[in-house]
């Protein structure tokens, strides 16, 4: 009994640093990443290959002036950064990554992962809210219709994979996958998920609530340091927990010949956040309006077919 | 003196004959005939009116008379109370403190043409033509705030480069030109509250409600610090929700004066400054003013040193263009393109550094030819480029042009017609997306342009996407440009023989005395430029630029009008962007391609 404690105890925490530690590496890694694609170094000067750039970032964002405007709804602007980080971190918490590696096993994982992301984006319209800046609360508007938008066929996209593997339990959905992944039966869900998994992380290009070039830095523009470093690790951490889910569900989680089931997953993860990445160096982003007509238009009709095709073929072979 | 000085050589122009078509028509077919022909103006017709005729005659050119003046190119002033030399005899000018000065481009007659008016200081106004051209609201604007001069009948008469709690009108003559000339500045708190109070936004003061019948609007103050506003530009908008119920463009934020610079500094040594005026177009900034200059003093500029410009000036088109498509592409949200541009841009740097010894700012073009020769291996070094840019803007029309998102972003974005724009005073490449294949290079050829060939690039959308689209071939077309230059580079002298080109030659300053003053004299004060006045547009990176200097036979300029395009292309924003998102606005403000140095200069 003892040592199962110590065992769940070293699962959370490692599972926790990792997660958070890899958040922070990625603020390097994507910056190399573009540097890489874009010609040019990014960040190379602090320790090899500038790998040291995150603890540079660190320092400084600890050090910096943590500035509240005057006219912030103060508690709320306070309250709003940590809601990001602490839901994705407690979704990491369901997220199966070997056999043996996993906080808790849910019998509703995939449930609780959507509620989690979906509580996210409070952190984005209360901060817009509070800020009481006209760019901010653009920016969270955005978010506020993005989200509801795009999160209505994320889930949808997703119960094809739930009718396959017959659970919500993302451990029984990896092991439904040791013969075949799912994003050969279930592509089109993945393709709605992985589209609105870049929208829910708010990443380019969907990044609307952010968009710098028109609401120079969105919902964040009052944010400075460790309260916008919040936002800016809670964003990676979105990107790596949309990637790790996708793995998870249609990328057969941890299976694959040869290598160690967590080496397997992390590459798939990795692969996954580099895509992320190089949508991000490669596409101009769409207007509010287009976003909106694609999202109800077009993954709408798709996931909703995506569903009726797979609930056909179920009944069809039971 | 004569011995020393040159008189002014106005040598016939290409353009004489059309003046003198255009004068016959208007002989012909004004009734009024109450205006003045200036004899001495040989760069473009003169027409001297009275106030009250101002109007019925720029009615009459605009409307009436047979092939008409579309575009309103300038208005301008000049504090004409120190100046001596006015003409003589029957070229005399009519007794002016202020002359404020009209400039019309007719495309059909392919003619430019000034009318000025004489305004004593006793009574300085004059009726508005804002009801005319829609683009004279803000030229007669500036005019009232740099020379204090009032326009009737304006609907919005206030500063435009100033600040708002400014004293004094800055081009008068007996306004100071340093800080030195005056006071030292001090800061009292009651001062502060002032300022402060004169920066309080209030809608009512840009003409917007607060609200309609069904809506409270939001009023957004993008800039003059916003990533997409390309400097300091500030625009107060007018929202609801997303959408733009009314933008109004404020500039002034870049304003450094450099009109009134150029009364100080000697003819030769303002040349650094014309550079900074549209700060992407290096040496093209040189080109009209050097080429002003030349044709007051009668300076014959050797063809090396003619077709050394071509090609440093197409360098100059492309490195702009390259510098626009990359913040196009970003301001739609795409983040990669500019990185690639730059590094193309960095290359041309390297062969521009290599030639002038500068990158953004050589300052390397003289009254009367270029700083040096081209030196050695520069044909490898622009072979070199012009083999390896094809490639690269092939990737980037798959990279953007043809990218569906951006196309979606932009395509019947901003659109404007042809009409519209000449309303507008829209030149360049803004112009010729709207269809109409008008440019300087091919329809008034300068230094040399008539012996290239090359096309000129034109689109009817009149959207966001052609004025990309223009830009983008034109680009194309520079390098056919350059790959002439490169193949068929004269030998010769790169500067002219001219005793009022700067530097002087020195080959035989040690053979005879005279030579020897009048280098040293040259070299120390600057050159005399005969007295007159003169304006040579040309085609800009962004359109028609040109200088308007008025010489009394000084050392110095009297005054120095610098037309600039990005001016009246601002003046657009508001009716491009009415009815759009925000996202539109910053879409529009990114094809339109300004720098805020050459707007506020």
């Amino acid at each position: 009994m003892t040592t199962s404690i110590w065992i769940t105890l070293l699962n959370i925490f490692g599972v926790l640093i990792v997660t958070v530690l890899l958040a922070a590496i990625l603020t390097w890694g994507e910056r190399r990443l573009l540097g890489f694609w874009q010609d040019r170094p990014g960040p190379n000067r602090v320790g090899p290959f500038g790998t040291m750039q995150v603890m540079a970032d660190m320092i400084k964002l600890f050090f910096k002036e943590d500035f509240i405007p005057r006219f912030a709804d103060i508690p709320v602007f306070v309250l709003a950064p940590t809601v990001v980080m602490a839901t994705m971190l407690i979704a990491f918490g369901v997220v199966p990554m070997s056999p043996n590696i996993g906080v808790a096993d849910l019998n509703i994982g995939l449930l609780f992962v959507l509620a989690m992301s979906s509580i996210a984006v409070y952190s984005i319209i209360l901060g817009g809210y509070a800020s009481n800046n006209k760019y901010a609360l653009l920016g969270g508007l955005r978010a506020a219709a993005q989200t509801v938008s795009y999160e209505v066929f994320m889930g949808l996209s997703l119960m094809g994979v739930v009718m396959m593997s017959g659970s919500f339990n993302l451990r029984d959905i990896v092991n439904a996958q040791a013969e075949l992944w799912f994003i050969v039966p279930q592509f089109l869900g993945f393709f709605v998920f992985f589209i609105a998994g870049i929208a829910e992380s708010r990443r380019t290009p969907f990044d609307l609530p952010e968009a710098e070039h028109e609401l120079t830095a969105g919902f964040h523009t009052e944010y400075s340091g460790m309260k916008f470093g919040m936002f800016f690790v809670g964003e990676y951490l979105a990107v790596i927990l949309i990637a790790a889910l996708i793995t998870t569900l249609f990328l057969g989680g941890w299976h694959g010949p040869w290598l160690p089931p967590i080496i397997w997953f992390c590459l798939k993860t990795a692969l996954l956040v580099a895509i992320f990445i190089l949508l991000r160096a490669s596409l101009p982003r769409p207007r509010y309006d287009q976003l909106m007509k694609f999202g109800w238009k077009v993954m709408l009709p798709l996931s909703l077919a995506n569903l009726l095709a797979t609930a056909g073929v179920l009944l069809w072979t039971a | 003196m004569t011995g020393v000085i040159a008189k002014s050589v106005h040598r016939e122009t290409a353009y004489s004959k059309e003046a003198g078509v255009f004068l016959r028509n208007l002989d012909q077919e004004y009734r009024f005939h109450n205006y003045w022909l200036q004899p001495d103006s040989g760069d473009m017709p003169t027409l001297w009116v009275d106030t009250q005729s101002l109007i019925p005659l720029l009615r009459f050119l605009k409307l009436e008379i047979s092939r008409p003046f579309a575009m309103l190119y300038d208005i301008s002033a000049i504090d004409e109370r120190l100046r001596v030399n006015r003409g003589e005899g029957p070229e005399k000018q009519p007794s002016s403190d202020f002359t404020v000065v009209y400039q019309l481009l007719s495309f059909t007659r392919n003619l430019f043409i000034r009318i000025k008016i004489a305004l004593p200081e006793a009574n300085l106004s004059l009726p508005s033509i804002s009801a005319e051209w829609e683009n004279a609201n803000w030229y007669e604007r500036e005019v009232w705030d740099l020379f204090g001069i009032h326009f009737d009948g304006h609907p919005n008469l206030c500063r435009i480069m100033m600040p708002t709690t400014w004293k004094g009108h800055p081009l008068r003559k007996d306004h100071h030109a340093r800080a030195t000339e005056v006071d030292p500045f001090s800061l009292s708190e009651e001062k502060e509250r002032k300022e402060q109070e004169a920066l309080l936004f209030r809608p009512e003061d840009w003409g917007m409600a607060r609200a309609s019948e069904d809506a409270e609007f939001m009023f957004l103050n993008l800039g003059p610090n916003h990533p997409s506003v390309h400097g300091v530009f500030r625009i107060a908008l007018q929202l609801d929700g997303e959408q733009i119920v009314d933008a109004v463009p404020d500039i002034g934020y870049h304003h450094r004066g450099a009109e009134k610079m150029a009364e100080r500094q000697a003819w030769h040594t303002y040349v650094p400054y014309t550079d900074r005026i549209d700060y992407l177009g290096g040496v093209m900034n040189n080109l009209p003013y050097v080429m002003a200059l030349e044709q007051l003093a009668g300076i014959q500029v050797p063809e090396r040193a003619q077709i050394i410009r071509v090609m440093l000036c197409e360098f100059f088109r492309i490195s702009s263009h390259l510098v626009f498509f990359g913040t196009f592409a970003q301001d739609v949200g795409q983040m990669s393109p500019v990185f690639y541009m730059f590094i193309d841009r960095e290359k041309l740097f390297g062969i521009v550094e290599a030639i002038t010894g500068g990158r953004m700012h050589p300052a390397w073009f003289r009254i009367g030819g270029v700083a040096q020769d081209l030196p050695e291996g520069w044909d490898k070094m622009v072979r070199e480029f012009l083999d390896y840019m094809p490639a690269r803007l092939r990737d980037y029309d798959g990279m953007v042009i043809k990218n569906k998102l951006l196309q979606k972003r932009t395509r019947g974005i901003g659109v404007y017609n042809t009409a519209e724009a000449m309303e507008w005073g829209v030149t360049g490449p803004g112009l010729r997306a709207t269809g109409l294949e008008w440019d300087l290079r091919k329809k008034r050829p300068y230094s040399s342009y008539e012996q290239f060939e090359f096309d000129i690039p034109s689109y009817d959308g009149g959207d966001c996407f052609d004025r990309c689209r223009v830009r983008v071939d034109e680009m194309w077309q520079s390098l056919r440009i350059i790959r002439q230059c490169l193949e068929n580079m004269p030998a010769g002298p790169y500067k002219s023989d001219h005793p009022l080109t700067t530097p002087p030659r020195k080959g035989r300053t040690m053979q005879d005395i005279e030579t020897l003053i009048q280098h040293f004299v040259n070299n120390s004060w600057g050159p005399v430029m005969p007295a007159g006045e003169v304006c040579f547009p040309i085609e800009a990176t962004k359109g028609l630029n040109s200088y308007q200097i008025v010489s009394d036979g000084g050392t110095t300029s009297y005054r120095t009008r610098i037309r600039t395009p990005s001016f009246p292309h601002l003046q657009m924003i508001p009716l491009m962007s009415r009815g759009l998102l925000i996202a539109d606005l910053i879409a529009i403000i990114a094809s339109i391609d300004f720098v805020m140095a050459d707007v506020d200069r």
